[in-house]
């Protein structure tokens, strides 16, 4: 049997994990509406004065999209956990963290990017002036990449765990709060006008770190919760 | 001194060791803590702006070192055991999170007792508490992962990846809420004390801080103990040992 | 004494603090010794019930 290249390996299973997804229905839309409702329970709870909702509008928007993303990490590797496929991957010859990024990214296509796409519609009911648009747009496209790949990391330590949903929770989010920190607020600065390079970059470099250093971690993770 | 090193990975060897050196550990963690409070609590003067209620700091500087100290003991153990794949690693490892878990607890309380009497407020998002805060949260996470495993070693395994994870996340976290807090600061300036200390307080939080360090050695060579005795209770020598009437 | 004791008028959040601290200290220190003592004796039983096993039965 030929062996197929590491490149073959990586867009082959970035295209199956999309099929699986497609064909099954309509789950895809759980997070996004899960973000909505989240969002909007903000006015719900505290009142709707145009003031306080664009005093609070980044931070709850930034909030909401993490809680969706930690949501929808369960999806990640459980799937393939329950019907054995998972353990299929670890026996593959090619390493383990670059068919772990497939997969993360396949999942990021899925629930990060949508995310991304329907923010700006979120913006408008937290009455987020439109020049804010673009910096909320980048933030949370490089934030929801960075959090799915910790994510990854949680959802493989817990994979083999029973009813590890909240446990993945309390395991991801300490993680998560830097990249909550500086993604509302530059959109914040934004908003007041100020400069949001300084953000900006740093959101990019623990982009770049999450994607040169979780792979190897969720690879780890996996070979311990699938023994 | 590698060798040493190298022989106190051995279940056998380590509980011999941590059976000497516990209890002069415990005696020095006692002496310590008696000098550090004798000096702190009534030799020590009073602070010019915080009065008396500065002196908690003696209890919450240290806790809050140790919460960090232990967190990286915590990683260290963690590294080993995932590299050479040492057990007595991992329950170092397994030991010292609730005891550091503990420390951060305390770290936080006094921090609140304190803040009240110099801020007016029970619980200020500072940056140190809210730091503080978080490594609380990754030490129960460490702790529910650990236990979440049937097999224990499987849960062990997952729990020091998710310390290095950790270890690697906490200078990062901790730079992002210390920005944080910068832009969001009111004009009161909240710092806990950062030593600019004339040596009569600076002495006794020193005290405290060894008498804490040697209070965390005495639990963990206790704590290794026990774990060792409940997975080497096969070996003739752990059968020796006990059958012969010695601890 | 009593100044001691009253501490500037903080009495409550200095002892508090310290009593707190105390009060984990020392029963972190009562959960270790009661670990160990209770790993003694369960290691001690399961001996016993090894020896047990090899020793034949007549």
């Amino acid at each position: 049997m030929t062996q197929i290249s590491l490149g073959a390996a990586f867009w082959g299973l970035l295209r199956r994990d999309l099929l699986l997804t497609a064909r099954r229905g309509n789950e895809w839309i759980n997070p996004l509406v899960f973000f909505v409702i989240v969002v909007s329970l903000f006015p719900l709870g505290i009142g709707p004065g145009a003031k306080t909702l664009q005093l609070i509008g980044p931070g709850v928007i930034w909030v909401s999209a993490l809680l969706a993303t930690l949501l929808a990490l369960d999806g990640l590797f459980r799937a393939d956990y329950q019907d054995g496929a998972l353990e299929l991957l670890l026996l593959s010859p090619h390493p383990l963290s670059v068919l772990v990024l497939a997969k993360v990214l396949a999942h990021w296509l899925i629930t990060g990017l949508p995310l991304v796409l329907l923010s700006p519609l979120l913006a408008v009911l937290m009455h987020q002036d439109t020049a804010v648009l673009w910096v909320l747009m980048s933030t949370l496209a490089m934030g929801s990449a960075t959090l799915s790949l910790i994510g990854a990391i949680g959802a493989a330590l817990t994979v083999g765990v029973r009813r590890g949903g909240l446990l993945v929770s309390l395991l991801v989010l300490p993680l998560y709060i830097p990249v909550l920190v500086f993604g509302s607020n530059a959109v914040a600065s934004a908003a007041m006008g100020l400069a949001v390079e300084g953000q900006l970059s740093l959101l990019g470099g623990a982009l770049f770190l999450a994607l040169a250093l979780a792979p190897v971690a969720t690879a780890a993770a996996l070979r311990v919760s699938v023994e | 001194m590698y060798l040493w090193i190298h022989k106190l990975g051995s279940a056998r060897y380590f509980y011999a060791f941590a059976r000497v050196v516990a209890p002069w550990l415990a005696l020095l963690c006692a002496l310590l803590m008696a000098v550090g409070l004798y000096q702190g609590l009534w030799l020590a003067p009073a602070d010019y702006q915080q009065g008396e209620s500065y002196r908690i700091m003696y209890v919450h500087v240290p806790a809050a070192w140790m919460s960090m100290f232990v967190y990286v003991v915590m990683a260290l153990a963690s590294a080993v055991s995932l590299i050479w794949h040492i057990k007595l690693a991992d329950w170092v490892a397994q030991v010292s999170a609730p005891i550091g878990a503990s420390f951060t607890l305390l770290a936080l309380a006094t921090g609140c007792l304190w803040g009240k009497p110099m801020w007016g407020a029970w619980w200020v998002w500072d940056a140190r508490l809210t730091s503080e805060l978080i490594l609380l949260f990754l030490y129960l996470g460490y702790m529910a992962l650990s236990d979440a495993f049937d097999n224990p070693s499987t849960g062990a395994k997952a729990a020091a990846i998710l310390a290095l994870v950790g270890v690697v996340n906490i200078p990062i976290i901790h730079f992002s809420v210390e920005w944080w807090h910068t832009l969001h600061q009111g004009a009161s300036v909240t710092k806990l004390g950062k030593p600019s200390m004339p040596a009569s307080m600076l002495v006794p939080l020193l005290i405290m801080a060894l008498a804490f360090k040697a209070y965390y050695g005495t639990l963990l060579m206790w704590g290794v103990q026990a774990k060792v005795l409940e997975h080497e209770y096969r070996s003739k020598w752990v059968r020796e040992l006990l059958m012969g009437g010695k601890r | 004494m009593s100044e001691f004791l009253h501490m500037g008028g903080y009495a409550f959040f200095v002892w508090s603090s310290f009593g707190l601290t105390a009060v984990v200290l020392l029963l972190n220190v009562f959960f270790a010794r009661s670990a160990l003592r209770r790993a003694r004796l369960h290691a001690l039983r399961r001996i016993k019930a090894l020896e047990a096993e090899r020793a034949p039965k007549t």
